[in-house]
Order: C-alpha cells, then structure tokens, then sequence
C-alpha cells in the first residue's frame, strides 16, 4: 500500500494525459458535398481530419469500404432546406467527438447562412456576442481586496474534504480490525494484565494514526515525486493538459455546443494555469494547512475511538455491520452533502453540518477554502475536541467489558448496560 | 500467618446478576492457593479483580500490607483462561514484546526468554510466527511469558485445559518448582484431581458466594467421614463379634481368606482403639481411614450431598476406589 498507493495516485494524475495522446489515432472523416456549400467549413482537429471528396457518394462509400476512410458525412443537394437528410456512414460504430464536431460546425454554418439570408451581417453578430466573466473580489476585514476564484477553492475544498473522508474510513476499519484481532486471538486478557484497558485501546488509536499520517506523508511526497519526474522526463505529455481538462469539463455537461465553443478558446484557456496560480494564492494557506491536519487528526480520533468500541463488541467481523451503520451514515452524508455545502459554502447548512462534530471534519475542509469567520471556526473546533473527548470516553466504557465478552450476542441494549458499569 | 494478598468483602454485580457477593479470600505466602468453583461462579472475575482488570463495586485489596496499587501488576503473573497470541507476529519477538510491558527490559527479558525457550525445546522456533506452532507449544509460551518476570504473585486461570497429559505434568513440575523458589500462586481450577495434587490452600466459590476456604488438610479433616478401612487375614471369629456399640460395621467382603472391613468410628473414639480391638483376633494387612476428595467435597458443599449417594453409606464413588485398589 505504502509504494503502491502513490504509484495509483500518479498513474491517476498522468494517466488522463497519456490516454489523451494515446487516442491521437486519426479518425478520417471523408466529406461528400453534394451541395459545395460547407467544404471550408471543416478544418481538422487534433483527431478528427477531414478529406473533401468530389466523388459521389458511392464511390466515397466504396473507399470506406476499403478502408481508407472511418466515417463518409454526405451532404446531400436538399441538405440546406432539410438538415434532417445529413448523415454520416461508417462501418464500425461512430466516434461521438467526430460526430459533436461535425454537428456544431455545421450549426454554426447553417446558423450565418441563415443570417445572411435575413439579411444581417454575421460580422455585426460577431461583434455583438460579448463574453461575461465577473470577476469575484473577496474582501478581508483590512479591506485588502483578493481576487475570488470559486473554482479553485470548491477544487481544494472537495480534495481535502475527501482526503480526510477517505483517511477516517481507512484507518478507522484498521482500528477496528485491530481490536477485534487483539479480542479474538484472545490475547487481549494478558495485555490488560499489564496496562489498563483504556491505555491499550488509546495506543491502537494513536499507533494507527501516526501509521496512517506517516502514509499519508509518504504518499503526498511520492506521489508529487512521481509526477514531477514524469513531468521532467516528458514535458510534452502536458503540453495538451490544459485541453484535455477543458474537453473534461465540456463533456461533462454533455452540451455540444459548449463543447466546442470550448475547443475552439483552448487558446484562451491556456491562461488557466495562471488562473489556478492566481485562485491559490488567495488561499490562506496556513490556515489551510493547520485545519487539515486539525480536522484530518481530530475527525480521525473521533472515528476512530467509536470503531474501535465496535471492534472491542463483537465476536467476529460479519457482526460489526449492525453496529458499522450509525457511525459510517454521519461520514456518507457529509460527502453526499458536499455538491450542496458548495453550492453555498457559508449557507446554515453548511453553518450546521460543519460545527457538528460528526460532520464537521469533512464538511468544514470544504468551507475554508472559501474564508470561514474565526468564530465559525472556533465553535466547530472546540465541539470536535470535545467530541472526540466524548467518542473516547464512551468507547472506553464499551471497550473494558467488550474486550472480555465472548459468545454473547451484542445489541444495543447490552452496550447502553456496559456503558452505565461503574 | 502472612498473607501475600487480600481480598476483602468483595462484591460485583452486572446487571441482571450478581458476580460476587461480599467475597474475602487470604492467599498466604509462598504456597498454592485453589480457587475452586463450578463454572459461572464468579472465579474468573474475582482473578479479574485481583489483575486490576475490572474494579470491583465494593470491598479492597491488598497487596501485602499495601493497598493494591496498578503499579503491581509487574509483581503479578497471570496467565488467563481465554488466552493466545498474535497469530501474525514472530514467536520470540512477541514474547519480548509481552515481558518488556511487565516492566522487564528489553536486553534482560531476551536473554531470560532464551534459558526459558531452552527449557522447554522452543528454541528452534523463536523466528517462526505464531500461528505455526501447536497449541500446546503456543501454551507453553504464554506459560512462559506469565512466569518470566519472576512475579511474586502467579494466577494461573484453568492452566491445564488444552494441555496433553505430557504437557500437563511438565507444567505441573514448573508449577511446583516455583512455588518452591518462594513464589504464592492462585491457581483457579475445577479439576480437583490437580487441586489435591498442588493446592495447600481452597477458598471454594459457588454462586458468587465464598462457601468454603482453608488449609486442605483442615477441610479434608473437617469432612472426614470417620470410616477406616481394614484388611485382615486369618479372621479368628466373625468380625461383627469384635465390635462393640462405638464401631459400626458398614460393609464387610470376603475375598480370597482376607476379609475386607469398612467400619465408622463413633465421634471421640480414637481409631487406635479399633485396631487394639481387632489385633488380637486376626493379621492385620492394611488399616487406613477414608478421607473424601477434594472432588466428593466440593460437590458436597456445592449440591448439599456426597456424588452417587447410597443408602447404604455415604462415601464417594472415588472412595470404592480405595477397595478396588
């Protein structure tokens, strides 16, 4: 895990943009116009090259067939008067980027034609259509002004939002198993003749967080070594990332015409990298930084102490599910609420979620990208120590009997009894 | 006397039933103590008590003169009836691990490991896992890591079970032996065959109530049921001849010309004065009186009578044994 988990994470971040060049394969497009009206239309993309063809479209098919085209777009004489006569052969099933573009480009043909026709000048048009972008300017108490960038704090926010998420999860079962390892090979009876039951549960706990941090540590630094090596040994393999990041975001709107209005500024968002540099630098990053790793190890320990009470109450791994499910509900909504949290990222509900103590390690690493008050702040801060205070104290009380307690079929009534033992 | 360790007035109550009422046991120094109980009687939490494990509801412990502190878990073995290993983690390294949180370091704990693993043909498998030795030899290393930081105050919680009969005499030599090196050892069981053997002392628990305790000598003497039983060849006259009122002839079987006698002496009769009776008349090969067993009064005092009770008298099945013999 320690060695493979950055090798995944790197092959994550640097696979998108080798596949992006691995799927250069040409797709040959041959045009048959029967019409002579859209052959300027098409120029090539970077995978989609157009050849016009002054055959018919017999013979245009006829040289598919052979192999030398994947895809035959016939326009035919009615096509202006009847879009619905477009069509586009091929023999194997067609590319959907090839198919998009051809669509958009023949749109915005169609579209001038049209106008000219009405008589108005597309260069007018051009002039008319106005690009809005605002740019948000968040302002601190000194009245120092920052340019806002939303992406770029919902991006971090999300990452880290997920990396605790991910980091309790992963190290909470590690807990869990652990204890149930100690109770069922039954050697947890001699450890506790030599420390008391809550040392040894708290050593698990924290043994296993520093465990997960010091992962967590290597993978962060392997994981940037990796990329930046790869990124030194080939700097042409990101020389298209910008692209490719903007074609993601298109396409996951799944709108054509986005899509290619997209294609067509990649030049534009290039500056993107600029942006992204510029959205960070009004990140506050000390106070990022320490909120992790406060919300990261607070959230942790307070996940941790109520697995390993689960741990230290069952027999065997196939009864903790009944108990699994009200601890991992808090942790899955805070990630099934986070498109929500930041929509608006200082709304009560996000208010709420990030000072309760369940949710609010998750919850609270997406709002602070985008600026917290302190006071905000301080109440979920102190709330999680004390949930965390809270988690351990109860976990303890469920852990001295549970350790010892074999063959009994727990439920909630039996722990709500071990919790009152004095 | 000196007491190694007090417990006074114990009581522990979960919910639903209690574990143990009002239970005082005084384990003297250097011998072994039997705690002896039917199973779910409230052994096992009283020794939980005694290891700081769970505290109890009411009562005190004492560690010599002092108050039970935690610091004498380091002066305590104790070697648990629910017991194993990491299965995952090497043999030896465990082993150092588990004495070096009993508070001995590292350097000592490996080269007393040695002599020990020595003893008991372990050695080769000091770099093995866990979960490639036998049960018995998993035992023997738990036996070891209880034993190894020399501990004043060994528990041993049912030491036996699980152990073949090979395994069970050399624990039982080693047991021994420390009692004998000044150790004081509470040793829980209901295999009172092994109590008979080993314990000088019994508290006896059932019900979560101490029932019984002593010096086993006392209590077997307490219980004593006073029947002798007689061998004797060359009868001159019927034996219920020889008897007057102060003997009660129970049984009489002959077999082979020897004539085999169980006679109760009335209370305050000297059982010489039986023999003194009986000599004259006949060769007396064997004389000797039938104590019960540790076993016949532990279900004594547990169930209220003897095991296999007969009208005819009231001695154990283990005490036909002695005939047999």
């Amino acid at each position: 895990m320690t060695i493979l988990g950055p090798i995944l994470l790197a092959a994550l971040m640097i696979g998108p943009a080798l596949i992006a060049i691995m799927s250069d394969s040409d797709y040959e497009v041959a045009i048959v116009d029967d019409t002579n009206m859209f052959y300027d239309a098409f120029s090539d993309t970077r995978n989609v090259k157009y050849t016009h063809l002054q055959t018919d479209i017999d013979s245009a098919m006829e040289l598919m067939r052979g192999d030398k085209f994947d895809a035959v777009l016939h326009i035919p004489e009615v096509a202006f008067q009847a879009p619905s006569s477009l069509r586009l052969f091929s023999l194997k099933s067609v590319n959907f980027n090839a198919k998009s573009h051809m669509e958009s480009v023949l749109k915005n043909e169609y579209e001038s034609l049209k106008l000219t026709i009405a008589g108005i000048d597309p260069e007018v048009l051009m002039a008319v259509e106005t690009r809005i972008n605002i740019n948000a300017v968040r302002m601190d108490k000194d009245g120092l002004e920052k340019t806002d960038y939303p992406e770029v704090s919902m991006g971090l926010g999300f990452v880290s939002g997920l990396l605790i998420y991910m980091f309790i999860f992963l190290f909470g079962s590690q807990v869990l198993r652990g204890v149930l390892e100690e109770k069922t090979s039954r050697i947890v009876e001699i450890i506790v003749s030599s420390v008391k039951p809550f040392q040894l549960m708290m050593g698990k706990v924290i043994g296993i967080g520093l465990v997960g941090l010091t992962q967590f540590l290597i993978w962060v630094v392997l994981t940037f070594a990796i990329v930046g090596g790869v990124r030194a040994t080939f700097p042409n393999l990101f020389q298209f990332t910008p692209t490719e990041q903007v074609h993601i975001t298109a396409t996951q709107s799944l709108n054509a015409e986005d899509l290619q209005r997209q294609m067509e500024t990649v030049q534009m968002q290039n500056t993107t990298a600029g942006q992204i540099l510029e959205g960070l630098q009004a990140i506050n990053f000390p106070v990022m930084i320490l909120s992790f790793l406060f919300y990261f190890i607070g959230g942790y320990l307070l996940y941790a102490a109520l697995f390993a009470a689960i741990g230290s109450a069952v027999d065997n791994e196939a009864d903790t599910q009944q108990f699994m499910l009200p601890v991992t509900v808090p942790l899955l909504f805070s990630i099934v609420m986070m498109q929500m949290i930041i929509q608006n990222p200082s709304g009560p509900v996000a208010f709420w979620l990030s000072i309760i103590p369940l949710t609010s390690p998750v919850i609270m690493m997406i709002r602070i990208p985008f600026g917290v008050p302190f006071m905000d702040l301080a109440i979920s801060a102190v709330l999680l120590i004390l949930g965390f205070i809270f988690t351990t104290w109860l976990a303890a009380k469920i852990y001295r009997t549970g350790i010892l307690m074999y063959g009994k079929k727990i439920d909630y009534a039996e722990l709500w009894k071990w919790i009152r033992y004095r | 006397m000196e007491y190694l360790f007090r417990a006074e007035n114990i009581s522990k109550a979960y919910t639903g039933h209690k574990a143990l009422t009002n239970v005082s046991i005084h384990v003297p120094a250097s011998g072994i103590f039997g705690l002896l109980g039917p199973n779910g009687a409230g052994k096992t939490t009283l020794i939980r008590i005694i290891n700081q494990i769970i505290a109890p509801d009411e009562g005190f412990l004492f560690y010599g003169n002092e108050k039970l502190k935690p610091e004498h878990v380091h002066r305590i073995g104790y070697l648990p009836e629910e017991r194993g290993l990491y299965k995952k983690m090497k043999v030896g390294e465990q082993a150092m691990y588990l004495a070096q949180l009993k508070g001995v370091p590292a350097h000592k704990s490996k080269k007393l490991l040695k002599e020990w693993f020595e003893k008991f043909d372990l050695i080769p498998w000091w770099n093995k896992k866990v979960e490639e030795l036998s049960k018995g030899m998993a035992q023997k290393v738990q036996f070891i890591i209880t034993v190894l930081h020399k501990p004043d105050l060994l528990i041993f919680d049912e030491p036996f079970s699980g152990f073949d009969p090979i395994n069970v005499n050399l624990l039982k030599q080693e047991i021994l032996k420390l009692r004998d090196e000044g150790a004081t050892i509470i040793f829980s069981t209901h295999n009172m065959g092994s109590v008979e053997e080993l314990c000088d002392h019994i508290a006896l628990i059932n019900k979560s109530e101490k029932i019984l305790d002593g010096n086993v000598r006392d209590i077997k003497k307490e219980f004593s049921t006073n029947i002798y039983q007689l061998e004797l060849g060359d009868l001159k006259q019927p034996i219920e001849q020889l008897l007057d009122r102060r003997f009660e002839l129970i049984r009489s079987v002959a077999h082979n010309g020897l004539m085999t006698a169980r006679v109760k002496i009335a209370a305050g009769t000297n059982s010489n004065e039986l023999l003194q009776k009986v000599m004259p008349l006949a060769n007396v090969i064997s004389f000797m009186e039938l104590t019960p067993s540790m076993n016949d009064i532990f279900i004594k005092t547990v169930t209220g009578k003897y095991p296999q009770e007969s009208s005819e008298y009231e001695i154990s099945e283990s005490a036909n044994d002695y005939l047999a013999e």
